[in-house]
C-alpha cells in the first residue's frame, strides 16, 4: 500500500470582487484534480514551472492550505477529515523542507532553540536532557559540528542553513518529508552536497520524499518516480528513467529540451522545442487540454474540447502515464509538430476585463503561503 | 583590436573599522565584436562586480577601482560621469537578472523605451514611438501597440525581460552585458530568452558578456569562458576547450557536481566540492581554492599561484593553478612558461 494516497485533489482560491459586498466571481484553479500514490521509502519528484501549482499541491497535502475537494490518505488514514487538534498529532509524521532556509529559520533563535522547538511542541520523550541529546544527534546526522548549538542562522552559509532546515524536519522522525525546492537557492557546488545528504538520510532512516523542484536534472537524480505538472494538473508521470528517456507528453518534451546541458557539443546538436508565449492564467484555464494553446502537436479535434485524463499506455510504455489524447500517435511519429505563433498563444487566455484582476489575485493567493516553519502552528 | 579590453581590473570595498574587501582582483579579458564571452562563478566570486565596474556603475564612495577598461579605443575608467552616461545606454547596455526591480513600476513600458531613444539616439517623440514598436516586435512581443501603454506589473516575467532587452538594444549598443538574465525565469522561458539573445548578437554583431552561474547556459551561448573564483579568473578557454578539458580543479569539480538531464546512468551520489566559498585563503598567500581542493599540495600555499598556459598562442587556455587537472608536475614561476 502506498504511504500517501491523494485522490482528485482540488485547491481553488476564490476571486472576490465588489467593495462593499464581497462576492466570489471566480476561482484560481491552482490544483485541479490531482491523484498521487507515493510508496514508502521512495522519492517522488514533482516538476513544473512557476504557477503550475506544484507548491500548492505540496502544501495542500500537508493541509497547510486547505484543499477545496478530494482526499488525502497518509498510511490509510484520511487526514482531511481530522479535527485541527488530531491533525496536529498527525503533522509530526510529515515535515517540510523549504527553499530559502534564511526565510524559514527565525533569525533570532539559536540553533538549539530552533531544533528544540518541534521537540517541545510535539512532546518528544526524554525531557530537556533527552531534547539536548536529540539536538546533538540531529546536528551529527546532517553533518554539522556540535559546537554550533549556540549560533544563529546568519552565522551560517546557505548550504549549512539548508542542513539546519533538514535537521529540523528530521527532528520528530517523520515518515514523509516534502521538500519544496530544497536546493534551488544554493550554489552549484553546494547543491550537490545537499542532494547527497538527502539521499544518505533516506537510506539511513528509510524516509519517503516528495521533492518539488523546477530543475529537471536535480529531480532526475534523486527521484524514483517523476510527475510533470502543467496548470494545476499532472500531465505525465513515470519512473524517472523512462520519463527522461522517452517523454511522451508534448509539454514534457518541450520542458526537457529547454534545459541547458553543460556540454557545448550536446548543445550544438540536440533539437529544441521552443514553446511560445507564457503559462495561461489558472483563473481561466483553456478548455480541453490545458496545454493545447501552446502545443506544437495540437490537433483539430478533441484537444480544445475534451480534457485528457492521465492514462497508462500499457502497450507502448508500461507504467508510464500521460494525459494526452494523441500520445501514441506522437510517439509513433504519425503526427508531426507544427509551428505555433506567439500571437496565437497570446489570444487564448482571457486578457480582457477581469483577466488582469485575476492575475493579480493569483499572485496574492500565492503570497498568502509564506515559508513558515513546519508544524509550528 | 578587440571591442572591449579589460586589463588588470580590481575593485576594493572599504568600510571604516573593517578590513577592506577585494571583490575583484586583477581581472583581464577581451570581448571581440560579435563574440559572446561568459563569466562563470558562484555567489561572491566577483562576477557581477566585474560587470558593474566595466559599466562604471559602482558608487564612488568606499570603492576603489583599479586597472583599465577600454571600449573601442576609449578608456572608460578615466572618463567623467557625464561622458560615461553617454556611453552607457548608447555604446554599452546592460540586462539585469530581475526585470521587475530594474523597470520602473509606475512608468509605462512605452515611456521607458522611448526615453532611451530620445535621450541617446536623439529621436523625436513620434519617431521614438514608432521605433519602440519595432523594437518590441523584434524581441518577440505580440501586439506591441497595446503593450507600449501597459505597466511592468501587467507583463509576465519573460515578457518583462524581453522589454529590458528591447531597452538595452534600443540604441544598437556595441556591447551588451547580461548579468544572469534568465536566472529568475522558468526553463521554457529561459530557452526563449537565450534564443533571442543568440539571434540579436548574430544579427547586430555586438559583443556580449554573459554573467552566469549556469554552465549549461554558457555551453549553449558563449564562445569564450572565464571561470572566476574568489575575485580572480582561475581558468579561461574557448567554450568547447573548457568543457572538453577543464583544467582548474574548481572548474573540473563544478562540472562533475552538476546533475545532468541527459545522464542516462546517474551515479548514486554526486561528486561534491567540500566546504563552501567561505573557506578561502587570501590570494597573496596562496590559492583561494586550496582549502576545498582535492589536488591541493604544499606548494598551493607558497604565494600567489602562477598562471599556467595549457593551450597554444592561438588557442590560449590559461589556468591559475600549481597542479592543474591532468598535469603531474608541480608548476611554479620557473617552469610555468613552456
Amino acid at each position: 500500500m502506498s504511504l500517501l494516497e491523494v485522490r482528485d485533489l482540488e485547491v481553488h482560491f476564490p476571486i472576490k470582487a465588489g467593495t462593499l459586498f464581497q462576492r466570489t466571481v471566480g476561482a484560481v484553479k491552482a490544483v485541479d484534480g490531482v491523484d498521487l500514490d507515493i510508496e514508502a521509502g521512495t522519492t517522488f519528484g514533482l516538476v513544473g514551472e512557476s504557477g503550475c501549482g506544484k507548491s500548492t499541491l505540496g502544501r495542500a497535502v500537508m493541509r497547510l492550505i486547505e484543499p477545496t475537494k478530494g482526499s488525502v490518505k497518509l498510511d490509510g488514514q484520511d487526514i482531511l477529515s481530522l479535527s485541527e487538534r488530531r491533525m496536529r498529532a498527525v503533522r509530526r509524521q510529515f515535515q517540510m523542507v523549504f527553499q530559502d532556509p534564511m526565510a524559514s529559520l527565525d533569525p533570532r533563535q539559536s540553533v538549539e532553540s530552533l531544533l528544540t522547538e518541534p521537540l517541545r511542541a510535539h512532546k518528544f520523550p526524554g525531557g530537556s536532557a533527552g531534547h539536548a541529546k536529540r539536538v546533538r544527534e540531529l546536528l551529527d546526522v546532517v553533518g554539522l559540528p556540535e559546537s554550533v548549538v549556540n549560533r544563529y542562522p546568519h552565522e551560517f552559509s546557505g548550504g549549512q542553513r539548508q542542513r539546519l532546515g533538514i535537521a529540523r524536519a528530521l527532528a520528530l522522525n517523520p515518515a514523509l518529508i516534502i521538500a519544496d525546492e530544497p536546493v534551488s537557492a544554493l550554489d552549484v557546488s553546494i547543491q550537490a552536497q545537499v542532494i547527497n545528504l538527502l539521499k544518505e538520510l533516506q537510506e539511513r532512516f528509510s524516509l519517503t520524499y516528495v521533492v518539488i523542484a523546477h530543475d529537471l536534472a536535480v529531480v532526475r537524480h534523486i527521484s524514483k518516480t517523476v510527475a510533470v505538472m502543467y496548470l494545476g494538473g499532472i500531465v505525465e508521470q513515470a519512473p524517472s528513467a523512462d520519463l527522461y528517456r522517452q517523454p511522451l507528453h508534448p509539454y514534457t518534451k518541450a520542458l526537457m529540451s529547454a534545459v541547458p546541458v553543460p556540454d557545448p557539443n550536446v548543445e550544438e546538436t540536440r533539437s529544441r522545442i521552443l514553446l511560445q508565449g507564457d503559462l495561461p492564467s489558472p483563473a481561466n484555464p483553456p478548455a480541453g487540454c490545458r496545454f493545447h494553446t501552446r502545443c506544437p502537436w495540437k490537433q483539430a479535434s478533441r484537444c480544445d474540447t475534451e480534457r485528457p485524463t492521465l492514462r497508462e499506455l500499457p502497450l507502448v510504455a508500461p507504467g508510464h502515464k500521460v494525459a494526452c489524447h494523441y500520445a501514441e500517435d506522437i510517439l509513433a511519429g504519425k503526427i508531426t509538430p507544427h509551428e505555433v505563433k506567439p500571437e496565437e498563444v497570446e489570444l487564448t487566455p482571457a486578457a480582457e476585463g477581469p483577466g488582469s484582476i485575476e492575475a493579480t489575485e493569483a499572485h496574492v493567493a500565492g503570497g498568502l503561503t509564506p515559508g513558515g516553519p513546519p508544524g509550528a502552528r | 583590436m578587440s571591442l572591449l579590453e579589460v586589463r588588470d581590473l580590481s575593485v576594493t570595498f572599504t568600510r571604516s573599522g573593517q578590513q577592506p574587501v577585494r571583490a575583484v582582483d586583477g581581472v583581464s579579458f577581451d570581448v571581440a565584436a560579435g563574440q559572446s564571452v561568459g563569466i562563470v562563478g558562484e555567489s561572491g566570486s566577483g562576477k557581477s562586480v566585474t560587470s558593474l565596474a566595466v559599466m562604471g556603475l559602482l558608487p564612488s564612495r568606499g570603492v576603489t577601482v583599479g586597472g583599465t577598461v577600454t571600449l573601442d579605443g576609449n578608456e572608460l575608467t578615466s572618463m567623467d560621469q557625464r561622458d560615461l552616461r553617454d556611453v552607457r545606454g548608447r555604446d554599452v547596455a546592460m540586462i539585469f537578472q530581475d526585470p521587475m526591480t530594474s523597470l520602473n513600476p509606475v512608468v509605462t513600458v512605452g515611456r521607458q523605451l522611448t526615453e532611451v531613444l530620445t535621450r541617446h539616439a536623439g529621436l523625436g517623440k513620434g519617431e521614438a514611438k514608432a521605433e519602440a514598436e519595432q523594437l518590441l516586435r523584434r524581441v518577440g512581443i505580440p501586439d506591441p501597440v497595446r503593450r507600449l501603454g501597459e505597466y511592468p506589473h501587467q507583463l509576465s516575467g519573460g515578457m518583462r525581460q524581453r522589454v529590458m532587452i528591447a531597452i538595452a538594444i534600443a540604441c544598437r549598443p556595441k556591447l551588451l552585458i547580461a548579468d544572469e538574465p534568465t536566472t529568475a525565469l522558468d526553463v521554457t522561458i529561459q530557452a526563449q530568452i537565450l534564443d533571442l539573445l543568440r539571434m540579436l548578437v548574430a544579427e547586430s554583431g555586438c559583443g556580449m558578456i554573459m554573467i552566469t552561474h549556469d554552465l549549461g547556459v554558457v555551453a549553449g551561448l558563449c564562445d569564450d569562458v572565464h571561470v572566476m573564483y574568489s575575485g580572480r579568473i582561475v581558468e579561461s578557454a574557448g567554450t568547447k576547450d573548457l568543457f572538453a578539458r577543464p583544467s582548474h580543479p574548481y572548474t573540473d569539480g563544478l562540472l562533475q557536481s552538476i546533475p545532468r538531464i541527459d545522464d542516462d546512468d546517474p551515479a548514486d551520489l554526486l561528486h561534491t566540492i567540500p566546504g563552501s566559498a567561505r573557506d578561502t585563503v587570501p590570494w597573496d598567500r596562496g590559492c583561494a581554492f586550496q582549502p576545498r581542493c582535492e589536488r591541493a599540495v604544499a606548494e598551493c600555499l607558497s604565494g600567489p599561484p602562477p598562471v599556467a598556459e595549457l593551450g597554444t598562442p592561438i588557442v590560449p587556455h590559461p589556468v591559475r593553478c600549481v597542479r592543474p587537472v591532468g598535469e603531474d608536475v608541480i608548476l611554479h614561476e620557473g617552469n610555468v612558461a613552456r
